[in-house]
C-alpha cells in the first residue's frame, strides 16, 4: 500500500507540475461559467454540458492517457528495475492519471455552479448525475488508453488507435445503431436497442442523463420501455455493472499485458 | 265616496302585490326552517322567488326547476346524488344557482347524469358552486346567454369510460365560462356545436383526457386559461374562426400528449400563449390560414408538429427556446410562412445590427425527420452522431424541406 501511495504521489507531483491540468480545469470552468452567464435556464445549461461531457471527456482522457504512458516510459523502466510490484505500478500510474483528470473536471464544472447556485435549484440531481457520468467516462477512457498504449510500442500507432477508438464509440457506433434501426424498423427493436446502448459506455452515460430530462415521454413506446428498464432496480444494477465492467475490463487486460511485458 | 276609497285601496293592494311578486318571495330551506327539503321548496316556488338553502346535508336528487327562481346556498349546503342520480335539472330561463356544493351525481351509461343540467334555457347563471365527484359537472344543452363562473369542479375519475366532463356544452350559443377550476374529469371543458362563446381565466388540470375539448364550435374565444397536466392536453377540432390568446399550456406530458392538438382549423388566431414542457406544443393537421404569433414555446419535446396538409399558416415573432425539436414535419415542401421568430438554436450573425439574423434558419433538422419516420431512433437524441448529421444537412440541405425556412430570424428573445 505504501508503495502504491508513493507512486501516486510521484505521479501527481509530475502531473501538477505540467500545465495541462490547469488548462483542462480552465476549459471546464470557462464552458460551465460561460453557459451559465449566457443562459440562466438550468436545463439548457445541462443539455449543453452533456454535449461537452460526452464528446470532450472521452477524447481528452483517451488521448492524454495514451501519451501519458508513452511519456513516462523511462520512468517506468527505471521503477521496474527497483523492487516494485508491476501490478501496483500499473494501478498507481492509472490513479495518477485519473485523479487529476477527475478533479479538474469536477472543480472546473462545479465552481460556476456554486456561484450560480440559484439556477440549479430544481435540476440539482440531474447535475450530480451528469458529474457522475463524467467521472465514469474519465475512468473508462483512461483505462482504455492504458490498454492501448501497453499493447502498442509505437507511439504514433497507439495514438491513432486511441483516436479511432474514441471516434468509434462516440460517433461511428451510433451510426451503425441508426443503420440497424432503419434496416430492421419493421421489427420490435426496444430490447435490442437497450442492449446496444449498454454495450457502448458513451451511449449509456448519455441515455441515463437524458432520461432524467423526461425525454422518455417524447419517445412513446420506446421511451416507456427505456424508462421502465433504467428506473427499475434490475435495470439500474445492469446499467451500473455495465459501467463498472467497462472500467475494470480494459484495466485488467492492460494490467495483464503490463505484467508480462518485456520493457 | 266609500266606493272610491275602496277602489283606491284595492288598487294599492294590487300594486303592492305585483311589487311583491316582482322582487319575489324568500323560501328558506333547512332543518329548522319552513321547508325541510329542497324539493318541497322548489315545488312551492313561483317565478321570481328566491330559495335560500341553509347549511346542511341534503340527500336529494332529480330536482327539477321550471320557474324563474334563484337558488342560493348559505353556510355551504351539500346536495348529494348518492352516486346514482342526476341532481338538478333546469328547464326555465333566468335561473341562478349560487354557493351550493353538489356531490356524487351518479355514473350512468344510458343517461348523462350531471350535477346541474341546463336544457334549452337562456340567461341562467351558475356561480361560485362546488362540484365534487360528479359524473358530469355542469351540462348545458341548447342553452344560450348563460354564465358559468367561479365554480370549483373536481372528480377522482380513474377511467375515461367511467367519467364525464367538468363543463359540458352541446349546441349552445353565447355562453361565458369564467374563473372556474376543473380537475379529474374526462374532459375539463367540452364544447360541441357551440357558437360565439367565451372561455376565460379557467384552470383545467389533471383531467384524464383533454383539458379543453372543442369541436364544431365556430367563432369562440378562449383566453387567459391555464391547462396543466392533462392526459392529452387540449384538442380543438373542425372549427373556424377561433381565437386563442394568453393561455398557458403546461406540462401536458405523455407519449400521446399535446399542448394543443389542432385538426381541421381555419381562419383562426393563436397569440401570446405560453407552451412549457409539453410533449408537442402545437400539433397541426389540416389547418389553414391560422396566425400563430408572439407565443413562447419553451422546453417542449416538439414545439410544432406540422403535418403536410396544413397550408397558408403564418408563424410570426414566436420564441422557440430549448425544445428538443423545434419543428417536425412529414412534408418535403412547405406552404407556410415563418418570419421574425426567435430560435434559441440559431447560430447565425447580424452584421448590420438590425436585430435580424443575416442567414436564414432552417428549423427542421435531419434527425427530427428521421425520428418522425422511425421512432426508436430517438435513442440517439443529443448524440454526437445526430449532431453531425444535422450539421451536414444544414450545410447541404437534401432531405429536409428546402422552403421551410425562417428568412428573418430574430437575434434576441422577443418580449
Amino acid at each position: 500500500m505504501r508503495t502504491l501511495s508513493k507512486i501516486i504521489k510521484y505521479q501527481l507531483n509530475d502531473v501538477f507540475r505540467s500545465k495541462w491540468v490547469v488548462v483542462y480545469t480552465a476549459f471546464f470552468f470557462l464552458i460551465s461559467y460561460g453557459l451559465l452567464t449566457f443562459s440562466h435556464d438550468s436545463s439548457k445549461v445541462l443539455v449543453s454540458l452533456l454535449n461537452v461531457i460526452i464528446i470532450v471527456i472521452p477524447l481528452i482522457s483517451i488521448v492524454f492517457g495514451t501519451i501519458f504512458l508513452y511519456n513516462n516510459k523511462n520512468a517506468i523502466t527505471f521503477l521496474l528495475s527497483q523492487p516494485v510490484e508491476r501490478k501496483l505500478l500499473y494501478i498507481g500510474l492509472y490513479l495518477g492519471l485519473i485523479i487529476p483528470l477527475t478533479l479538474s473536471f469536477i472543480i472546473g464544472t462545479i465552481i460556476p455552479v456554486i456561484i450560480f447556485f440559484k439556477v440549479f435549484n430544481e435540476n440539482f440531481t440531474t447535475f450530480l448525475l451528469l458529474i457522475g457520468a463524467g467521472i465514469f467516462l474519465t475512468m473508462i477512457f483512461g483505462g482504455i488508453a492504458f490498454l492501448i498504449s501497453t499493447y502498442n510500442e509505437d507511439r504514433l500507432r497507439g495514438l491513432g488507435i486511441s483516436i479511432f477508438t474514441w471516434l468509434l464509440l462516440s460517433a461511428l457506433y451510433d451510426g451503425i445503431v441508426l443503420l440497424l434501426l432503419q434496416v430492421f424498423q419493421e421489427y420490435p427493436l426496444e430490447k435490442v436497442s437497450i442492449a446496444l446502448s449498454i454495450l457502448n459506455p458513451v451511449d449509456l452515460a448519455r441515455i441515463i442523463v437524458i432520461l432524467k430530462f423526461d425525454v422518455s415521454a417524447l419517445m412513446g413506446y420506446t421511451g416507456a420501455v427505456f424508462q421502465n428498464f433504467f428506473s427499475g432496480g434490475l435495470g439500474f444494477i445492469i446499467a451500473s455493472s455495465a459501467l463498472l465492467i467497462w472500467i475494470i475490463l480494459p484495466l485488467f487486460m492492460g494490467m495483464r499485458k503490463f505484467i508480462k511485458k518485456d520493457f | 265616496m266609500i266606493n272610491l276609497s275602496k277602489h283606491i285601496i284595492f288598487f294599492c293592494v294590487a300594486v303592492l302585490f305585483t311589487q311583491f311578486n316582482l322582487t319575489g318571495g324568500e323560501l328558506q330551506v333547512g332543518k329548522s326552517f319552513q321547508y325541510k327539503s329542497v324539493a318541497s321548496a322548489i315545488s312551492a316556488s313561483v317565478n321570481g322567488d328566491t330559495i335560500i338553502i341553509n347549511g346542511g346535508f341534503y340527500k336529494e336528487a332529480n330536482l327539477v326547476i321550471r320557474e324563474k327562481i334563484i337558488l342560493i346556498g348559505k353556510n355551504n349546503p351539500i346536495i348529494d346524488g348518492e352516486s346514482r342520480y342526476n341532481i338538478l335539472s333546469i328547464f326555465s330561463d333566468s335561473v341562478t344557482v349560487e354557493g351550493i356544493t353538489f356531490q356524487n351525481a351518479g355514473i350512468s351509461f344510458i343517461e348523462d347524469n350531471a350535477a346541474i343540467k341546463l336544457d334549452s334555457v337562456k340567461h341562467c347563471i351558475i356561480r361560485n358552486n362546488t362540484f365534487i365527484n360528479n359524473f358530469f359537472g355542469v351540462y348545458l344543452a341548447e342553452a344560450s346567454y348563460c354564465t358559468i363562473t367561479g365554480n370549483s369542479i373536481s372528480a377522482q375519475s380513474k377511467k375515461e369510460t367511467q367519467s364525464g366532463n367538468g363543463i359540458h356544452l352541446w349546441y349552445c350559443k353565447n355562453i361565458l365560462i369564467e374563473n372556474n377550476s376543473i380537475e379529474g374529469h374526462r374532459d375539463g371543458i367540452y364544447f360541441e356545436f357551440v357558437e360565439s362563446s367565451i372561455i376565460k381565466h379557467n384552470f383545467s388540470f389533471e383531467n384524464l383526457r383533454y383539458g379543453l375539448h372543442f369541436m364544431f364550435s365556430d367563432s369562440c374565444t378562449y383566453s387567459e386559461n391555464r391547462f396543466e397536466d392533462n392526459g392529452a392536453g387540449v384538442a380543438v377540432m373542425f372549427t373556424h374562426r377561433i381565437t386563442m390568446v394568453n393561455n398557458e399550456f403546461i406540462h401536458n406530458w405523455g407519449s400521446a400528449s399535446f399542448g394543443i392538438l389542432l385538426k381541421e382549423i381555419t381562419d383562426s388566431k393563436i397569440e401570446n400563449n405560453y407552451f412549457y414542457k409539453n410533449t408537442s406544443g402545437i400539433y397541426l393537421e389540416g389547418c389553414n390560414r391560422i396566425i400563430i404569433a408572439n407565443n413562447d414555446f419553451i422546453e417542449n419535446g416538439w414545439a410544432l408538429r406540422l403535418m403536410a396538409n396544413s397550408m397558408d399558416n403564418i408563424f410570426r415573432e414566436n420564441n422557440f427556446i430549448g425544445n428538443s425539436f423545434d419543428i417536425a414535419t412529414n412534408n418535403t415542401k412547405n406552404y407556410n410562412l415563418f418570419e421574425y421568430n426567435y430560435w434559441s438554436e440559431y447560430s447565425g450573425y447580424d452584421i448590420n445590427k438590425d436585430g435580424i439574423g443575416d442567414i436564414p434558419y432552417r428549423p427542421v433538422k435531419l434527425f427530427s425527420l428521421i425520428v418522425e419516420r422511425n421512432k426508436p431512433t430517438l435513442l440517439l437524441l443529443r448524440s454526437f452522431f445526430a449532431e453531425i448529421l444535422n450539421y451536414a444537412e444544414r450545410v447541404f440541405p437534401a432531405l429536409t424541406p428546402k422552403k421551410l425556412v425562417d428568412n428573418s430570424p430574430a437575434m434576441q428573445r422577443l418580449q
